[in-house]
């Protein structure tokens, strides 16, 4: 029996078992949520459209530019054509504030992050704690017992070792488990990804087929709440807003060697591996190879600098066991797109790992997730250190 | 079940308000400017509109300008009446509970050179006595040499509570300055007097005692002038001009009437239907109390804080049970913030947010009530249960 099918026997006794009971849609206002309210609304299950008011546009007013921000998370746009998509088949529809868990653990961290030099994925703790931790709260306080998603990526309970699943998307280019890599078996337990199994082809197919209002809806594929002004701009009005003078400044730019080759305009404005808008030349190209908060200084170096073999990994969340029995053979994905690369993954602590790769990997950057594969499934997985 | 407990936001038609609201958009369609007989049918019907508008609220009818409704009402009070007067410099006192469509006003003129008080209301001594009701006396103190107008409102929509209007428009009086009082909230739920109360400006909806959307009037005291808001013809004794909203002044017209006539039954009936719930909610549910003076206060209104316990969540679960009712103003994203009435009462950010708002109306019955006793309690402790204010979400910041 191919594992697959044992798995699908699970899944429809626990659908049989929640049938009565509706399952919450996160409805983002884009094609692939509203795909999923659809489809299961097709299905005839009883569902709840939730969307997440997260962030306030009008906070932040000079950065919206002038006339309205087009597909911006939590725009009123996107709250209507969520709104628009329940109203279309009939699904009970709320809009739920979560504006200030979403400041608490979104995007202050972002902002502090860039600060201390790292690089932060404000998704991934997106997913942790607010869509799977404020709205699946809510969604069980209102008698919703699971939630779905518009993500790609497959979840499955393992009836061996009893442990909920997290792998790849059938769609590999859309894959975005490296974002959810942080889900508890509770999270992952009430979790469904209808997405998973179909290619974003199938899903527009769909999506036309069932009249999804927003069938033919761009993607966005930005931070939700940066404006496309970029996120240093952000930052700094972010800080001026809290009353905060800028805590990164000025500083040297060295080369590796030692040699001060100019000023940096403040660490945050840069991340490790980056080549272009640095503002100097020193006759070969030279990339950003670390961020050193200690002495507010920007290191640079050649290309081959940026290789490193290994990296440590704080945070640690498995998803396929408790805690691994030894170390664990991994293909290891260092930043959303990258290749994963095969490497040896050994527990340093209970949440900390050592990662040592194979082969030496280009740009290792702090704040990113590292994220364990052992082909489709996620192993686990957790945020570069260094 | 179905259990409408919202009659705050908006209430149903009466089927006689419709009844008599409906040849004005067939047989009746005339323009009430034009000089023919079709115009004069119209014109007919306003006039009586009128009448029993000015009843309602014992004006005359002349004094009665029917607007778009209770927001159009209370920016025509404000800036018309502000722009009418010729004060160099000018200061208006407005109460920190009063509706947006009044605070968004003020806030508006703040910003375009006139000073503007705020007058707080009070937290509420033992028994709740007083929370929610701003006292005349911080009206008083706030009063300017250049202060032209004071707007208080008359029950809150969120409270409930009742503001102690007849003082202040002695204050008002005795320093010269024009009172505006919104009674959007109390028109049809408790007796409107304008003689009694002292105003000089009232502003009505028709849709919150069981007349149409879209339609409400403002009472302007004869002799008080107020600047149009608006530019046209000469419809409204050029205060607000635009060709009439038959229909609509005919729907206000018929609910002014029957709230005149229903006035005494329902407000009895339904007090005691309101305080069955509220007494029921409070014996049942641990950690609840009431916000607002329990006896200043309309008959139909109930806010009930419902300790730890998200409001969003409370009001979603109760939807998805059939019941409607409210957290308190809702932001146009259709999302809730905390209620600014409920922090002005001294409410903190947290119980703010774990408030509900149940609002009774004519249709009420007692076996809906008996519905929402046997639900809310449940749903509260679900929600309790289940709440997500978890280690996860309480990340110490700076």
């Amino acid at each position: 029996m191919r594992p697959e099918t044992q798995t699908e026997a699970v899944r429809d006794d626990a659908a049989f078992a929640l049938a009565d009971t509706p399952i919450a849609v996160a409805m983002s206002g884009g094609v692939d949520s509203s795909t999923v309210a659809a489809m299961l609304r097709e299905s005839g299950r009883p569902v709840v459209g939730l969307t997440m008011q997260l962030w306030n546009q009008r906070r932040l007013p000079h950065l919206q530019g002038d006339g309205p921000a087009p597909h911006r998370c939590c725009s009123l746009d996107d709250v209507y054509d969520a709104r628009r998509v329940a109203e279309h088949f009939g699904i009970p529809f709320y809009v739920v504030n979560f504006e200030r868990a979403f400041e608490e653990t979104v995007v202050r961290p972002f902002v502090e992050d860039y600060l201390a030099g790292r690089t932060p994925i404000p998704c991934t703790r997106c997913n942790n704690d607010v869509k799977f931790a404020e709205l699946l709260a809510t969604s069980r306080q209102i008698g919703a017992e699971r939630i779905a998603t518009g993500h790609y990526a497959r979840v499955r309970h393992n009836p061996e070792t009893g442990r909920y699943e997290l792998l790849r998307a059938v769609d590999e280019s859309k894959d975005q488990t490296y974002f959810l890599f942080g889900l508890t078996q509770e999270q992952l337990s009430r979790a469904e990804f209808p997405l998973g199994e179909l290619t974003k082809r199938e899903v527009r197919e769909i999506a036309r087929g069932l009249a999804v209002p927003v069938a033919e809806k761009p993607e966005s594929q930005e931070i939700c709440f940066v404006p496309s002004g970029g996120y240093v701009q952000f930052i700094e009005s972010y800080l001026s807003e809290q009353g905060s003078t800028l805590a990164s400044e000025p500083g040297d730019m060295i080369l590796t060697t030692g040699e001060v080759v100019g000023r940096h305009e403040g660490l945050h404005h840069y991340t490790v591996g980056q080549r272009r808008g640095l503002g100097i030349a020193v006759g070969r190209p030279v990339f950003v190879v670390a961020l050193d908060r200690e002495r507010n200084r920007l290191i640079l170096g050649a290309d081959a600098e940026l290789h490193a073999e290994a990296c440590d990994v704080r945070d640690v969340n498995w998803i396929a066991w408790e805690q691994p029995h030894g170390p664990v053979k991994a293909q290891v994905r260092i930043r959303n797109r990258h290749e994963p690369a095969d490497a040896t993954v050994t527990a340093t602590s209970e949440a900390t790992v050592r990662v040592e790769f194979d082969e030496p990997q280009r740009a290792i950057t702090p704040g990113q997730a590292a994220v364990f594969y052992s082909g489709e499934r996620v192993l686990g997985g957790g945020w570069i250190a260094k | 079940m179905h259990v409408y407990l919202d009659y705050n936001a908006t209430t149903p038609v009466a089927p006689a308000v419709l009844d008599a609201m409906l040849p004005f958009f067939r047989e009746n369609f005339g323009n009430a400017g034009s000089v023919h007989t079709p115009g004069q049918r119209a014109r007919a019907a306003v006039d009586d509109a009128r009448d029993a508008v000015a009843a309602l609220i014992g004006a005359k009818p002349s004094e009665i300008v029917f607007t778009s409704g209770g927001t159009e009402a209370d920016n025509l009070a404000i800036y018309g009446s502000v722009a009418a007067s010729s004060k160099p410099r000018k200061h208006v006192i407005a109460s920190a509970i009063d509706h947006h469509a009044v605070l968004h006003t003020c806030e508006d003129l703040a910003r375009n050179g006139v000073d503007v008080t705020f007058v707080p209301v009070r937290h509420g001594s033992e028994g709740r006595v007083g929370q929610g009701i701003v006292d005349p006396e911080d009206v008083h103190r706030a009063l300017r040499p250049r202060t032209v107008l004071i707007t208080v409102m008359h029950a809150n929509n969120e409270l409930g509570t009742i503001q102690p209007i007849e003082e202040i428009s002695r204050i008002a009086r005795e320093a010269g300055v024009l009172f505006h009082c919104d009674a959007v909230q109390s028109a049809g739920k408790i007796p409107v007097d304008v003689s009694r109360l002292g105003v000089d400006l009232l502003s009505i909806s028709a849709h919150k005692f069981c007349g149409p959307k879209g339609v409400g009037a403002l009472y302007v005291r004869s002799g008080v002038s107020i600047v149009p808001r608006c530019r046209g013809g000469h419809a409204e004794r050029d205060r607000r001009p635009g060709t009439e909203n038959v229909p609509g002044i005919v729907g206000i017209g018929k609910a002014a009437e029957l709230a005149r006539v229903k006035l005494t039954d329902d407000s009895g009936r339904i007090a005691a239907l309101r305080d069955r719930l509220e007494g029921a909610l409070l014996e049942q549910v641990s950690n609840a109390f009431v916000n607002g003076d329990p006896t200043q206060r309309v008959p139909n209104t109930s806010n009930i804080t419902f300790r730890a316990a998200g409001g969003e969540a409370m009001l979603i679960a109760l939807d998805l049970q059939g019941i409607a009712c409210s957290t308190g103003a809702a932001c146009s994203s259709g999302s809730t913030e905390p209620s600014h009435v409920l922090l002005a009462a001294g409410l903190s950010h947290d119980d703010a947010r774990s408030s509900l708002r149940f609002s009774l109306g004519r249709a009420t019955t007692a076996s809906e009530i008996d519905y929402a006793i046997a639900t809310v309690p449940a749903v509260v402790e679900k929600i309790r249960a289940l709440s997500p204010r978890s280690a996860a979400v309480s990340v110490p910041s700076r």
